[in-house]
């Protein structure tokens, strides 16, 4: 019964959305059609959000005679992962992406206060459209309610290897920072409708924007780290599709950002501003669409269904292209913003954004190249690391570089920029360039990351030179520690680049190694057994100066479906990570070691984190403002 | 560039993106791998009789200008039950097979043709797996189809399974 109120709850939505649609586009002939609105969208996220909840509880009872809990569940799985596992395959997961979809609608239309009343239902109907098609989607081709007879005695997912936390959250951050653009794309087809595009349309769009990003930035963040810990490999970006499908995003998310606010303090920017309004939430449908499509070979495997993988091309199709055609064509008509200087805080923003605009043509390039090349030739080729990283790696140092100037710029003009400010920090980055030559060979662009590194630590901070603290909006902290996480990050990257030490020995036990500072004596290793998994683990204690650790990696083998990984033994000091891994015994009874020492690797996940910080400082100052500012308008009608 | 021109832009990239990835949607990869061994003449070999009372096999037998599938199998090996029935199938269609025991004993083997059917015209035994790997063969079952000069045309890795008998066929046709 729960399964069948579910899919009423959905279909119930479905139909909402429909009318939501409906009324939007007949929008002005009804005259004041805000109040039947609103509801509407209300009442759509509240059942969708209720749809959730249901199979939410059906994975929690273990209701075996629902299909995707029986595919995808188990009545010995510990609780959490029971909740956990609504999300975790294909109908769960986009009942998930339409519920945040549904529910940021809903949001939209009960907290937004600044828009004229026709921008607002422009905007909630391009929301019901988008909302439309993901509806229809799941109730015609994957419908998470559907019955399964006979009911099996036991679910087939006990998959041991997904039940970790990480995997919980990690696919949930990523879709609430992927639809939480969605309302960013209707704001923008809702002002091209409108055709009223100013500040009030960007100081609405703000939040939610800087929302999404923060989410985005943690689960790149979040996801980084697990690849780096799992994959056993000590590497932490392997520009593997699925990688890319959620950096594009967050690249267009970025740009926007910085965009936004040229619009809301200046009244800049206007087209280029919903143009990448429109693009940042592109770029998340086509990620969705080339990670759960599995389109493209990547280390992340999910099945691939021709049939769904058409149906979500063809509303790709609609969607994008709809909204693309109504730029083209609307654009012309909305009003030129304010003009600015070449030298000034605009000027700046926009270079950040040609930049951060080329590398996400960069990474969308190398992403789909190989399926672009055997279109046409019929080759299989692969884009690896080198390509990216050789084009990447410049230009996020030219926007670090930019970074040193651009926040202390004016608005509009810049006559005599406070180039004094900036001398510091380069003098910083110089001494550390010329420094860096005492530590020997290493890449240049490891080199010219770490003085860039250092003296955006420096620069990152001086915005607020000279500033009463106390009264510096709480929005300028949050760039500030966004900026300096960029600093902190590109630090980790550097060093990790620059410094890492690797060993690969096969050892007896009883050996002795050395990795940069530490040495580090193999014991012997031990079989060691876990639920579904047996494992050789190996025993090594690390020294250097007084300081011992133990790490004991395992070579695991997993029964269930029949796999090998390497559990990578991780210890973290304060000046890096030692990372061990044990491989295979080889004849003669030696085993494969590899050791890496990294020193400050973790300080590229610790910039991630500040990055994200700062958004949410960000997002909470300009909330807290906004709030602020309507009372006082209410205080003063009062 | 006229300003309106740029406009269009991002909607031709839309368009290059759709047509790819339509076009993969369309011819969905295909992962087979073709083997190496194909269009290679078999490794010389001459493998006493498994059991008694059937011919024994070498690899002359092999290049007596008639097509013949060869099969590795073992009495041991669960798979090889799963194919035997479909063995029988292509032996009654006409698929003459030649059959490799790999680590094996002549008890073992009989009660397994007895249990199982025998769709075999010779077998030759291969105690030490020697032929095997000469054969790059990673594990039985393996079925190889060589046609009558003794060249490998066909590798089928696993069990053969119904499904896999139309393909059997046409490669038996074409090797002939």
């Amino acid at each position: 019964m729960i399964a069948e109120i579910g899919l009423a709850a959905l279909s119930l939505a479905a139909a909402l959305a429909l009318l939501q649609f409906a009324v939007s586009l007949a929008g002005g002939r009804l005259g004041e059609v805000r109040a039947l609105v609103v509801p509407v969208a209300v009442a759509q996220g509240a059942l969708t959000l209720f749809a959730f909840a249901m199979l939410i509880w059906l994975f929690l009872r273990t209701d075996l005679s629902v299909r995707l809990v029986a595919a995808n569940s188990h009545s010995l799985k510990p609780w959490f992962y029971k909740v956990a596992g609504t999300w975790g395959n294909h109908e769960g997961s986009m009942l998930l992406w339409v519920t945040v979809l549904a529910v940021a609608g809903a949001a939209l239309a009960l907290f937004e206060r600044r828009l004229p009343d026709k921008a607002l239902q422009a905007t909630l109907g391009a929301q019901a459209a988008l909302a439309l098609g993901f509806f229809a989607f799941l109730l015609l081709a994957s419908n998470p309610f559907a019955r399964l007879y006979p009911v099996p005695p036991e679910g087939q997912g006990l998959n041991p290897l997904l039940q970790d936390p990480g995997l919980a959250f990690h696919p949930p951050t990523l879709y609430l920072g992927y639809v939480g653009l969605s309302v960013a794309f209707s704001l923008a087809v809702g002002a091209l409708v409108t055709r009223d595009v100013g500040p009030a349309l960007a100081r609405a769009m703000r939040p939610w924007v800087l929302g999404a990003w923060v989410l985005l930035t943690i689960g790149i963040t979040a996801g980084s780290y697990w690849a780096y810990y799992e994959l056993g490999w000590g590497g932490w970006w392997f520009w593997d599709p699925v990688e890319n499908a959620s950096l594009m995003p967050w690249l267009a998310a970025t740009a926007l950002l910085h965009s936004i606010n040229v619009l809301a303090a200046r009244g800049g920017l206007r087209a280029w501003t919903i143009m990448l309004a429109v693009v940042a939430f592109s770029m998340s449908m086509v990620g969705t669409f080339l990670v759960r499509s599995g389109i493209l070979t990547s280390v992340h495997s999910f099945a691939v269904d021709p049939e769904r993988g058409t149906f979500i091309l063809a509303l790709l199709t609609i969607y994008i292209g709809g909204a693309l055609a109504l730029f083209a064509w609307r654009v012309g008509s909305v009003r030129e913003g304010a003009r600015f200087d070449l030298v000034s805080r605009e000027g700046a923003l926009v270079a950040n954004n040609l930049i951060l605009s080329v590398i996400l043509g960069t990474v969308f390039v190398g992403t789909l190249y190989p399926l672009f090349v055997e279109a046409a030739t019929g080759d299989k080729i692969s884009v690896g690391p080198p390509y990216f990283n050789a084009v990447t790696g410049p230009l996020t140092l030219a926007l670090a570089l930019l970074l040193f100037l651009g926040p202390l710029l004016n608005w509009r003009r810049d006559d005599r920029p406070n180039l004094r400010r900036i001398a510091l920090p380069l003098l910083v980055s110089m001494l550390v360039f010329a420094g860096s030559f005492l530590f020997g060979a290493m890449s240049p662009l490891a080199r010219l990351g770490l003085a860039v590194a250092a003296g955006l630590t420096v620069a990152s901070i001086m915005p607020l030179v000279g500033r009463n603290l106390r009264r510096t909006p709480l929005a300028s902290w949050g760039m500030v520690i966004s900026h300096l996480g960029v600093a902190v990050a590109i630090a980790g990257a550097a060093s990790d680049t620059a410094f890492t030490r690797e060993t690969l020995a096969a050892a007896r036990p009883g050996e002795t190694l050395t990795v940069g500072p530490w040495t580090v004596r193999f014991n012997g290793v031990d079989p060691v057994a876990g639920p579904n998994w047996t494992a050789v683990e190996g025993h090594l204690t690390a020294t250097r100066g007084g300081t011992a650790l133990r790490l004991d990696p395992q070579s695991r083998t997993f029964s269930d479906p029949p796999t090998e990984t390497n559990e990578a033994a991780i210890d973290t000091v304060w000046d890096g990570q030692l990372y061990t891994v044990l491989g295979r015994q080889e004849p003669g009874g030696r085993w494969q070691l590899r050791l890496w020492w990294k020193p400050m690797v973790t300080l590229l996940w610790l910039g991630g984190a500040l990055i994200a910080l700062g958004g949410l400082l960000a997002l909470i100052g300009r909330v807290l403002r906004d709030r602020r500012q309507r009372m006082r308008a209410r205080e003063a009608f009062a | 560039m006229k300003p309106k021109l740029w406009l269009a832009i991002p909607l031709i990239v839309l368009a290059f993106f759709l047509a790819a990835v339509g076009w993969r949607l369309s011819s969905p990869p295909n992962p087979t791998v073709k083997s190496r061994l194909i269009g290679q003449p078999l490794p010389e070999f001459a493998l006493a009789a498994a059991v008694p009372g059937k011919p024994a096999l070498t690899s002359a037998d092999l290049k007596a200008g008639e097509p013949r599938l060869l099969n590795l199998f073992a009495s041991w090996c669960v798979p090889c039950i799963a194919e035997a029935p479909v063995l029988v199938d292509l032996r009654r269609r006409g698929v003459v097979i030649d059959a490799i025991a790999i680590r094996d004993g002549p008890a073992d083997i009989a009660r397994f043709l007895a249990d199982h059917g025998d769709p075999f015209a010779r077998i030759g035994t291969d105690p030490q797996s020697q032929v095997q790997m000469a054969l790059g063969s990673s594990g039985v079952p393996e079925s190889f189809i060589v046609d009558g000069r003794g060249v490998i045309r066909y590798q089928h890795i696993g069990p053969v399974m119904p499904q896999d008998v139309p393909t059997i066929l046409a490669q038996w046709e074409q090797a002939k």
